[in-house]
């Protein structure tokens, strides 16, 4: 180990800004394979869950099997879902997209069905007296108010899926862990630090654009108080 | 039918109940090791949480250390602490309390504090300010309202960051095998290397039902802490689930 190291970098400097100048479209590489795994496993998650939620608002016996079997999907650690599925899938894409999706579900349906539940009576009650159908009022109505909640789900299981997708290297699917191990098979210590400030620095960018998209799809809920 | 019946075999071969490959040696290092690193979490998390949401000073940087938190490269601070700290064993007053890798034990104590922290914060900070009233009505000191009515209160939400992090140290613990420790993570690790699918695949279950086994166990132990009338399930993710409440006047 360590001799690998091209010459003229510092395999014991924490960071050494020379080879991150020399690497910086690797480095945007890994950055985007990592947004896409994320962000593919987050739309995923949304479109499996929003329905789900939906189906579970209504049908409230439906809520404790759902919540319990997203419950075990979340509490399988990740290296043990991509390791079940590899015997069927093989080192895929999918192999690593499957259990990442899973993770989202338990945390998107219960704050969807919480942003549903939350929705005053009286303004369900308004709109059916307004001739609201049961679709109509859901999209109009419904859910346009949960979006707070439904949003600070999307926050949560987005920095959750951007911190889980580094393990995801182990079976081969690139992003910012494949730099991390990379730089751990060569001793080096600059493309760790590189990719794991990275991971920290995506988590905090998604979170605040997540909180800013939130505040512009429902001015009402800033606009009438300042709310911290 | 013959993938199942190969993992079947593998668990059915006694050498891999002996020994320290075997499966009983692995469930302990795996135990112990996630064991002492919550514990360790808890100690320092407790305090600092407890006294900040008392005085219901610096929640901003509680709330946004949980959400960094969670992406917390895990894997990046175990490949750090084992460049720096090299693998060697450990000194025997570590491995006794079951820390058999430094290296492993820094990087889960350091994913599980954010959970713990910012649970005790927000549990301790929220509390009705009505029974705060109440509790200074009836006389207590701030320690007093800490200990009798701020902590009890608080427990379920505290109780929930212990168990995220417990989930998330049971995890993590998996990817000691990559650096050459041991744990659960070996046979998935060494699976890979081989391509040996059945004992991946095995590895998996293993880790699969621990983390399983540990979830109900800590979901038993809240039950028993957790005053009868403040039940509320948090549920393994132990997040908070609503946008945060408008400030109080």
């Amino acid at each position: 180990m360590g001799s690998v190291l091209a010459a003229g970098y510092s395999g014991s400097a924490w960071i050494d800004w020379s080879w991150v100048n020399d690497h910086t479209t690797e480095i945007l590489t890994r950055l985007r394979e990592h947004v896409v795994l994320a962000g593919l496993a987050l739309l995923y998650g949304l479109i499996i869950a929003v329905p789900l939620a939906v189906l579970a608002s209504r049908k409230r016996r439906l809520l404790a099997p759902i919540l319990s079997v997203t419950g075990v999907l979340y509490t399988i650690p990740s290296l043990a879902a991509f390791a079940f599925l590899l015997p069927f899938t093989g080192l895929s894409r999918e192999t690593a997209l499957i259990p990442l999706t899973a993770y989202s579900l338990l945390i998107l349906v219960r704050n969807v069905v919480t942003g549903l539940d939350a929705v005053p009576p009286e303004v369900v009650e308004a709109a059916r007296g307004m001739g609201y159908s049961g679709t109509r009022q859901l999209l109009r109505i419904e859910l346009p108010l949960a979006v707070p909640t439904i949003i600070a789900g999307v926050r949560i299981a987005a920095v959750t899926l951007i911190g889980l997708v580094p393990v995801a290297a182990l079976i081969g699917q690139g992003g910012l862990g494949a730099m991390m191990l990379d730089g751990f098979q060569r001793s080096f210590r600059t493309p760790i630090t590189v990719a794991g400030v990275l991971v920290i620095a995506l988590a905090v960018v998604v979170d605040a654009a997540l909180l800013a998209l939130q505040r512009l799809a429902t001015p009402w809920t800033w606009r009438a108080r300042s709310i911290a | 039918m013959s993938f199942l019946g190969d993992v079947f075999d593998w668990f059915a071969n006694g050498d891999h109940w002996t020994g320290n490959e075997g499966i009983p040696h692995l469930v302990l290092q795996h135990l112990g090791i996630s064991a002492i690193s919550l514990v360790v979490a808890v100690l320092v998390a407790l305090p600092i949480g407890l006294v900040l949401g008392h005085a219901r000073k610096g929640g901003f940087v509680a709330v946004n250390v949980s959400n960094v938190g969670r992406a917390l490269p895990s894997l990046a601070i175990l490949l750090l602490a084992v460049l720096t700290f090299g693998i060697k064993d450990p000194p025997e007053v570590f491995r006794s309390v079951g820390i058999g890798s430094i290296p492993t034990f820094i990087a889960l104590v350091a994913l599980a504090i954010p959970p713990i922290l910012t649970n005790t914060y927000v549990g301790i900070a929220d509390v009705d300010p009505d029974l705060r009233d109440a509790a200074s009505g009836m006389g207590m000191n701030g320690r007093q309202q800490l200990w009798r009515v701020e902590l009890p209160v608080a427990l379920p939400l505290i109780m929930a960051g212990i168990r995220t992090s417990a989930i998330a140290v049971i995890a993590t613990a998996t990817l000691a095998a990559y650096v050459g420790w041991g744990g659960l993570g070996r046979y998935i690790i060494d699976g890979l290397a081989v391509q040996d699918n059945a004992k991946v695949f095995a590895g998996a279950l293993l880790v699969a039902l621990l983390a399983i086994a540990v979830e109900l166990a800590l979901g038993a132990l809240q039950r028993v802490l957790v005053s009868p009338g403040l039940r509320v399930d948090a549920g393994p993710a132990g997040e908070i689930t609503t946008p945060p409440r408008p400030a109080r006047a």
